[in-house]
């Protein structure tokens, strides 16, 4: 799966939690999930479980920790394929 | 006042529904499924369908059944007081809260997420919604942060008693001016995992399973037990001071309210009241509505179906010291939706309300074969929906633990 195909996946596990629909229209790489797209902090735990479901990876807590922009979980799954 | 319940979506589909003895009691392939004894039961028409138009995705994603009740009925009791929903950013309202309780609560979630994700070692798999909708306070703490609530939010819990506890609970706090305004009410979810215990005491009435609106049979000689019900009510409730310097409409005020226990003495138990506990409460109500018992005009009764209701008729009568055809009015709304648990007390008590504002009283259905012990009280057991002034109501509901709850409510005249 190519980057681009991640990125489109990832977008779509975050939707239903995103609370800024404006940001949502212009994300990308350098988006901080709970900043910008006001994902409240906790729902961070059930993206990870979505995460690994969609790409049938593990994600450990550590890792998860690192997710803080839509590039950096991209980055991470891909690092996993 | 806000509502949802198995025969009507908000005020004047509840309002005809009751005028029209519509009953919200249907056939539920589930519980056939499962080996219920009982397959029938009430539970709001498409209310996921209507969840959508008041929640977000996101929201959604972490309430439960019990949840979207409590949060559609106190929105729309919020707007009904005549206020707009407060945005994200909004200021707290420091003189409102909310008492929203549930008999048993989330146990959607319990069942079908928490038993089987842990029982498999999949504690993790769980995600992060799991507190938020099972904590015994989900129903209210959803609401505190809906509308921006800055004074008392809590959930209330005295099984089939918890709805009509929490408007007496809040009653007191603004009549003792720790609040001006508070919501209150009750909800209850329609899960099988809610049902079942019910069904497994053999309490729910099963010889009624091919002709699902007659089989909530309150006061009647055939009654063989009760349907089980879901939905929510919510009141909200203000200081007459309050409601007059804002211009609110007013439909009614609350003149007393009792709650009490029966000890589990005395003939009561875990399952069975007390009478006089049941006297008692009636009695101490009256007392603080400084009214005469004659000058009640209705009762809505707890009268769930079961053998429980000829005492409930009786326990009236002998606490308002009415006999015979001297006894209020009386009819039973579970006969059209089923007992919803801990909602049915704040359902019915909007239900009561909504008849007293329009002036009528709705036919008690399934009653045809009144109770032996009910006969005396014939000429006063609403058979048929009679167009008749309120002017004072009283409402009780009974719960297990020996529970009891009554209010009384006045028509407001302006």
């Amino acid at each position: 799966m190519n980057e681009k195909e991640i990125f489109d996946k990832v977008v779509k596990i975050l939707e239903p939690y995103v609370r800024n629909q404006d940001a949502l229209k212009s994300i990308k790489n350098e988006t901080n999930i709970v900043t910008d797209l006001q994902v409240n902090s906790s729902r961070l735990v059930d993206i990870i479980l979505a995460m690994e479901d969609e790409f049938d990876i593990e994600i450990a807590d550590e890792e998860a920790d690192s997710v803080e922009s839509v590039g950096a979980a991209v980055s991470l799954i891909k690092s996993k394929q | 006042m806000g509502i949802l319940t198995p025969n009507g979506y908000g005020l004047s589909e509840f309002e005809d529904a009751l005028r029209n003895s519509i009953s919200g009691i249907r056939f539920i392939e589930k519980l056939k499924e499962l080996n219920f004894a009982c397959h029938v039961g009430g539970i709001p028409v498409n209310f996921k369908e209507r969840a959508k138009e008041y929640f977000t995705n996101e929201a959604l994603l972490a309430m439960n059944e019990a949840m979207i009740y409590a949060g559609i009925a106190s929105i729309d009791a919020w707007k009904d007081a005549g206020y707009e929903i407060p945005g994200e950013n909004s200021e707290v309202n420091w003189d409102t809260g909310a008492i929203i309780g549930a008999g048993l609560g989330g146990m959607d979630t319990i069942g079908e997420l928490v038993v089987p994700k842990v029982t498999a070692g999949k504690v993790r798999r769980m995600g992060s919604t799991i507190v938020e909708q099972t904590m015994a306070s989900s129903v209210s703490a959803k609401v505190g942060g809906l509308l921006a609530l800055g004074n008392q939010l809590s959930s209330n819990s005295s099984a089939c008693n918890t709805g009509t506890e929490a408007i007496i609970d809040a009653y007191y706090r603004i009549k003792h001016g720790y609040a001006k305004q508070m919501l209150a009410g009750g909800v209850e979810g329609s899960s099988e995992f809610t049902w079942g215990g019910f069904d497994a005491m053999k309490v729910l009435n099963s010889t009624s399973n091919d002709a699902p609106e007659k089989a909530s049979r309150p006061m009647s000689a055939s009654s063989g037990g009760f349907i089980p019900g879901s939905g929510g009510g919510v009141m909200f409730l203000e200081s007459l001071e309050s409601a007059q310097k804002r211009g609110a409409r007013i439909y009614a005020e609350i003149i007393g309210g009792s709650l009490n226990c029966g000890g589990q003495r005395m003939g009561g138990s875990m399952t069975a009241p007390n009478p006089t506990s049941v006297q008692r409460c009636i009695q101490s109500t009256v007392k603080m509505a400084n009214i005469q018992p004659t000058e009640i005009d209705y009762i809505n009764g707890h009268l769930t179906g079961t053998m429980a209701d000829p005492k409930e008729v009786n326990n009236w009568s002998k606490a308002l010291g009415l006999s015979g055809s001297q006894l209020p009015y009386i009819n039973s709304t579970k006969s059209l939706i089923g007992h919803c648990l801990g909602a049915a007390g704040s359902i019915e008590a909007i239900g009561t309300v909504i008849q007293m504002t329009k002036g009528f009283m709705h036919k008690s259905i399934n009653c045809e074969d009144l109770h032996e012990e009910i006969k005396p009280f014939e000429s006063k057991v609403v058979r048929e929906t009679i167009n008749k002034e309120i002017n004072i109501a009283a409402k009780a509901s009974f719960g297990f633990g020996d529970v009891n709850g009554c209010m009384i409510f006045k028509k407001w005249k302006n």
